[in-house]
């Protein structure tokens, strides 16, 4: 089974996910992320679903369990990347993601979490 | 003398194939539709062939209703010889007529028929290929309009520009009626142009819009909503009175949207949101 | 073509599958998204809810008007009441709750019919 691999970017955690990301990959994603943000202490995740041409509401339901997880773990999460198809449907379906930051892009992210020095 | 059940003469239009196909050029440039100058003689003999071979086709088949199945052939020939007719330049009852000059040439070739089987053979035939000519008036239109609303869609680009004001700030000018299709439209090039220059606040200028009805006012709502999943705001300028009036009559609500009477005023609101400030610059006389 | 749904796996063949006809029909990358997300939902009913079942996807294209018309049949328990289902809010699995009214407010056409004990079938279509 092909995991999402998680990257460590100085302070923080990059997980970009997989157009057609599997369920079980998606579940395997979360029990990753929890492990790697009690291992390397990162205080700011960062999910990225750019290449998600749609979200549903596993997914839906997904990014909203990991940014709960995150939050227990004292670590924030930023959903980046959003498709403009993506968010429009999600407005059309009345799902708000709410609780769940979201920022254009990676340097966005930073950028509102204070981090200026990505290296 | 007993009558022999009608079928179609097949063989005898195999038989004459090729002197139907020479005649059928023939009278094509007869009646001037062969248009040389839009396509040469080696091209119009290939067309002439490729519809003979799919019109033989067809006939094999076991049925003479060439938009029923057997005739998938022909109508994929049909459609390739219209469509490319019409981006040659031919008018669609050229193309029409290129199908209804092949009756003379089929009817000439029935000549060794006995009568009753003539006579039917040649009522059917007629029938054939006046279907066959109206299906390529059928294609011909269907080809205009999707060019035609490929054209209204770019004109609905284009008329929605998004405009860069500043590093992180778009701002996009709506001018005249919005109707369903444009709000869309609009929509979608804003938040498309949001994430390719990853500016977090677009300024939505209705100045240029007479009136807001409740279906406008919700789509507004909606790209606001999206932009802000998408981790972007909005602000909306360019209120009129009438505007804002109608608005509240219509009981809409902008739930947490910051609207601006004009442009200027939301560029600055904007540019607060970013960390930056106009200052005004003192002249050089007061010192 | 039909796409037979037994597990969240086959989910992902059928959004595959509709993005292909969608796009074959010119769909306005919107209207796609739309459809393939409702699809999406409606698989996962099937998978979640009814223990399986099969989807039977189909371009139409009718008197110049194409679109993309989708079916999904399940034998599984049945809906006991459909009006109370498409409640806005409304949602069993006590997740997001898009339920089927949100799947609803994507597509152009959705008709549902099921029966307890028998199972369900809801078609939708989007045009383009």
């Amino acid at each position: 089974m092909d995991r999402v691999p998680i990257i460590k970017v100085g302070k923080y955690l990059l997980a970009s996910i997989p157009p057609d990301v599997q369920d079980s990959v998606a579940i395997a994603l979360q029990e990753d992320l929890g492990a790697r943000i009690v291992a390397s202490r990162a205080r700011l995740v960062l999910v990225d679903i750019s290449a998600l041409q749609i979200v549903d509401s596993f997914i839906g339901r997904m990014i909203g369990d990991i940014s709960g997880m995150a939050r227990l773990l004292d670590a924030e999460v930023t959903v980046v990347g959003m498709q403009p198809a993506v968010a429009m449907t999600l407005v059309e379906l009345g799902l708000t993601l709410a609780g769940v930051r979201t920022a254009l892009n990676v340097e966005a992210a930073l950028a509102m979490a204070g981090i200026r020095d990505h290296a | 003398m007993t009558l022999s059940p009608y079928v179609t003469p097949i063989p005898v239009l195999a038989a004459h194939r090729d002197t139907i196909l020479e005649r059928w050029i023939a009278e094509q440039k007869r009646e001037g539709i062969a248009r040389p100058d839009l396509l040469s003689d080696a091209d119009l003999g290939r067309e002439c062939s490729e519809f003979m071979s799919a019109l033989f086709a067809g006939l094999n088949s076991d049925s003479v209703d060439p938009s029923g199945p057997g005739w998938e052939q022909m109508r994929a020939s049909l459609r390739g010889i219209t469509l490319s007719r019409g981006r040659l330049g031919f008018g669609p009852s050229e193309t029409m007529r290129f199908v209804l000059t092949l009756k003379e040439p089929l009817f000439s070739s029935l000549d060794e028929l006995e009568r009753t089987q003539h006579i039917q053979a040649v009522l059917e035939i007629n029938r054939l290929v006046d279907r066959l000519g109206l299906m390529t008036s059928e294609i011909y239109q269907q080809g205009r309009e999707e060019i035609i609303q490929r054209q209204q869609q770019e004109m609905l680009e284009l008329s929605t520009p998004v405009v860069k004001l500043w590093d992180g700030i778009l701002a996009l000018a709506l001018i005249g009626t919005l109707d369903s299709e444009r709000t869309q439209v609009v929509m979608e090039t804003l938040l498309q142009a949001i994430v390719e220059t990853g500016s977090t606040i677009a300024i939505i200028d209705i100045t240029g819009v007479p009136t807001v009805d409740t279906k406008v006012a919700q789509h507004l709502i909606q790209t606001v909503s999206a932009a802000r999943l998408m981790g972007a705001d909005c602000l909306i300028s360019g209120i009129r009175p009438q505007i804002a009036q109608t608005i509240i009559h219509l009981g809409i609500t902008l739930p947490d949207v910051v609207t601006k009477a004009t442009l200027a005023d939301a560029f600055i609101t904007a540019l607060g949101r970013i960390g930056q400030h106009v200052v005004v610059k003192r002249s050089d006389q007061e010192r | 073509m039909t796409v037979v749904l037994r597990s969240s796996d086959d989910v992902v063949v059928l959004r595959q599958r509709v993005r292909e006809v969608a796009v074959r029909l010119s769909l306005s990358l919107l209207d796609q998204t739309k459809v393939v997300t409702a699809a999406s939902e409606l698989g996962r009913n099937a998978v979640n809810y009814a223990g399986g079942g099969e989807a039977t996807i189909a371009g139409c294209d009718q008197g110049g008007r194409k679109g993309v018309v989708i079916t999904f049949v399940d034998h599984g328990p049945g809906i006991p009441n459909i009006d109370e289902a498409m409640r806005p809010g409304f949602s069993t699995g006590g997740g997001l709750g898009l339920g089927l009214s949100g799947t609803r407010r994507l597509v152009d056409e959705f008709e549902i019919k099921s029966e307890v004990g028998r199972g369900t079938s809801v078609r939708i279509v989007q045009w383009k």
